[in-house]
């Protein structure tokens, strides 16, 4: 076969993730914007007795957002730009297609029973990593099949060198497994005793500051290995390949590879600023988390200068706007962040609505935006069908892009209001207001949140129902778009 | 060029990788690991009872609203007393800080509520707290708490962290059934200030509903 001969690439694998994708991804918008709706409207907590209320609920959000969607766009694009960017096709090995499909049917069925898990309230209770013990050895499974399916397409590439993409999801791999294996440490007390109480329970390795260190050396970097490495990844392939433009920098693409690699686990100790975690830590990690900006930036500055001289398509391909609209969001939210590190800033932010609204612009402005793209980009060499409807898209993208504005726009008014009130004295140095007086004035944030919830999940629907649209009716392609992703 | 060579070697690639990314937890966590362990002087782990509770605390997730670390700045001690010490946490597995305050914190609740409180509270925490955006947790009344999963964390946690729990904690089931009637004791104290017939009786006939567990772990964080 000669080198340049297109590849016929096998996607059955990406098409499968990319389902389980749109599905996880309804169901963390839905929890999400049900338990928004219920810090608002608080009667609607019990509609389904004990499994209906806030805190049953929220981990089932969380989870699902982590584990289910962004970890499955992750598989999906790990399948299609994978054998593209090696240039190697899944259907070579059959090795590797076994692996594959063994590692998606253990994926769907073992985040089904996660999630069921968290219902019954079977949770360790450390955050984004509740799941019990026999759900982090699935995990681990699953973790290693892909790992393995991963090693094995690169063992098999044609192409030598390694892609950007490459870097980004191998680090995402290495990262979570190392995380993931570290924090959920734990020892089951049904084996520990002659079989005495509960099989999921199990207690943690470690216990009080040290169990918070390794929760927010965790819980920081699952967001840095899962919400960043990966997305960056995408975007380093899905950009170029949609725009037609080279990278702009390659020497910018190394600088924040690895500054972003070294800098990014120091930061984890901002999480836990004036707690009882020695001084020094909770200093490194305000700084640490300064220098962040440097390699976040980097990636976000070498994405928008990749369209140097094209900004035209901009205006006319909305799926350019929505990755340069998620390199927009990166940038605000990794500059959000630093900023709530800093002492000062942390004292109010802390355990506020604030909290909650960065985590936001960055996941529903940068992480479900560059997913969806992605997929948009996907699809139609996936399916070999042109998308449904541009205009659709159109739409979708000014919905969901004011529902993000109007969520971190009410948190970020929300959580300084907060912070502030918990501190406020009056003239003789008493606390000016009772805890209650710093809830009920969020009401009205808390009904925009839902709105914006409401909104932005009716932006996901349309999204999927575009791609549904696109994969049973839209018009057929004979040859594979090289670069401009055709929709109608 | 360096890179170059890397990019083309995926082992070593990933080797770097792994370096890279491993120095922040090695210089940041683990040289405190033993100090920040140390419990303060004197301090006795939880009862089983109280265990119990705490895990009903993890089980309907307080921690996702309520956290239980206050911070030394005035305004927070004012609130709900003095700042929180590592020490205080050294029995804590896993820690309920918490990251979020929808709710007060609680890591000294135990000073300034009671159980009657906590008994109405959680059946209408709006009656109690007007505004309040909390949700009742009814369930917890009747809803049998796991106290032998308790007694089975104490004995783990005595064995492999050497948490000090009284030789009577042993990993057999006979030592769960001799301790048992001392739980049922804490249980019964708890109940004889609480209103809730069906509580009353379940405690009456040798179970522990939620609450009086859920109740007994909170009226200990002091």
């Amino acid at each position: 076969m000669q080198s340049n001969a297109a590849l016929e690439y096998d996607y059955s694998l990406a098409k499968k993730f990319t389902f389980l994708t749109i599905l996880f991804g309804f169901l963390a918008m839905l929890v999400g914007t049900l338990i928004a709706a219920q810090m608002a409207f608080p009667e609607l907590n019990y509609l389904i007795g004990e499994y209906g209320t806030f805190s049953r609920l929220r981990p089932i959000h969380t989870n699902t957002a982590v584990f289910g969607f962004t970890v499955s766009g992750i598989f999906a694009t790990w399948f299609y730009v994978g054998q593209r960017v090696l240039k190697v096709s899944m259907a070579e090995s059959k090795f590797l297609m076994v692996i594959g499909n063994i590692q998606f049917w253990i994926y769907f069925v073992g985040a089904l029973l996660a999630t069921i898990s968290l219902l019954f309230g079977i949770s360790s209770s450390k955050e984004y990593a509740q799941y019990q013990w026999p759900f982090d050895l699935v995990v681990v499974v699953i973790w290693v099949l892909w790992g393995v399916g991963m090693m094995g397409l690169i063992g098999i590439r044609r192409e030598k060198a390694l892609y950007i993409s490459v870097w980004y999801y191998l680090a995402c791999f290495l990262g979570i497994a190392m995380l993931y294996l570290f924090n959920n440490m734990a020892i089951p007390t049904y084996f520990a005793t002659e079989g005495l109480g509960s099989i999921f329970h199990s207690v943690s390795f470690y216990a009080g500051t040290n169990d918070a260190l390794v929760q927010w050396w965790y819980g920081h970097n699952a967001v840095a290995f899962g919400f960043t490495v990966p997305i960056v990844g995408m975007i380093y392939y899905f950009l170029p390949k949609e725009s037609g433009q080279a990278i702009y920098s390659y020497k910018l693409s190394l600088l924040s590879f690895w500054g972003l690699m070294f800098v990014y686990l120091w930061a984890g100790s901002h999480h836990l600023l004036w707690s009882t975690v020695p001084d020094w830590m909770q200093t490194m990690g305000s700084a640490f988390s300064i220098v962040l900006i440097l390699p976040s930036w980097g990636s976000a500055i070498n994405m928008l200068l990749t369209m140097k001289g094209e900004w035209n398509q901009l205006t006319d391909n909305p799926l350019i706007k929505f990755m340069v609209l998620a390199s927009t969001f990166y940038m605000l939210s990794t500059i959000e962040g630093p900023i709530q590190a800093i002492r000062s800033v942390n004292a109010i932010a802390h355990f506020t609505d604030w909290i909650p609204g960065h985590v936001h612009d960055g996941v529903l402005g940068w992480v479900v935006f560059m997913i969806m793209a992605a997929i948009f980009h996907m699809a139609p060499r996936m399916f070999k069908r042109e998308i449904y409807s541009k205009k659709l898209m159109e739409a979708q993208f000014w919905l969901q892009t004011i529902a993000v504005v109007l969520y971190f726009t009410s948190m970020w008014i929300a959580g300084i209001t907060q912070g502030m009130m918990w501190r406020a004295v009056d003239e003789y140095g008493n606390l000016m207001y009772s805890f209650i007086d710093t809830v009920t004035v969020l009401h009205p944030y808390y009904t925009i949140r839902t709105l914006s919830g409401v909104m932005y999940l009716l932006g996901f629907m349309m999204f999927a129902y575009n791609i549904y649209k696109t994969m049973t009716s839209g018009r057929q392609l004979t040859e594979e778009p090289q670069f401009r992703t055709p929709m109608a | 060029m360096f890179f170059h060579w890397l990019e083309k070697n995926p082992f070593f690639f990933a080797a770097a990788i792994s370096i890279v990314i491993s120095f922040a937890g090695l210089i940041e966590i683990v040289p405190n690991f033993a100090k920040a362990a140390k419990p303060l002087v004197g301090m006795e782990p939880r009862t089983v009872l109280e265990l119990a509770g705490k895990n009903v605390y993890m089980k309907d997730n307080c921690q996702s609203c309520h956290s239980q670390m206050i911070r030394p700045f005035k305004s927070e001690t004012d609130r709900y007393g003095d700042y929180s010490l590592s020490g205080e946490y050294a029995y804590d597995r896993p820690f309920l800080w918490g990251s979020k305050r929808t709710g007060p914190d609680l890591h000294r609740i135990g000073n300034y509520r009671s159980t009657d409180w906590h008994e109405n509270h959680m059946l209408a925490p709006a009656d109690i707290v007007p505004g309040s955006i909390m949700p009742a947790y009814k369930h917890q009344f009747t809803n049998i708490a796991d106290i032998e999963t308790a007694y089975a964390e104490a004995v783990t946690v005595k064995n492999a962290f050497h948490t000090p729990y009284g030789p009577e904690f042993k990993r057999t089931r006979a030592a769960w059934d001799a301790h048992r009637p001392k739980v049922l004791d804490d249980a019964k104290a708890i109940a004889a200030d609480m209103k809730n017939k069906d509580v009353k009786e379940a405690v009456a006939n040798g179970q522990v509903p939620e609450i009086v567990a859920l109740i007994a772990y909170l009226n200990s964080l002091k």
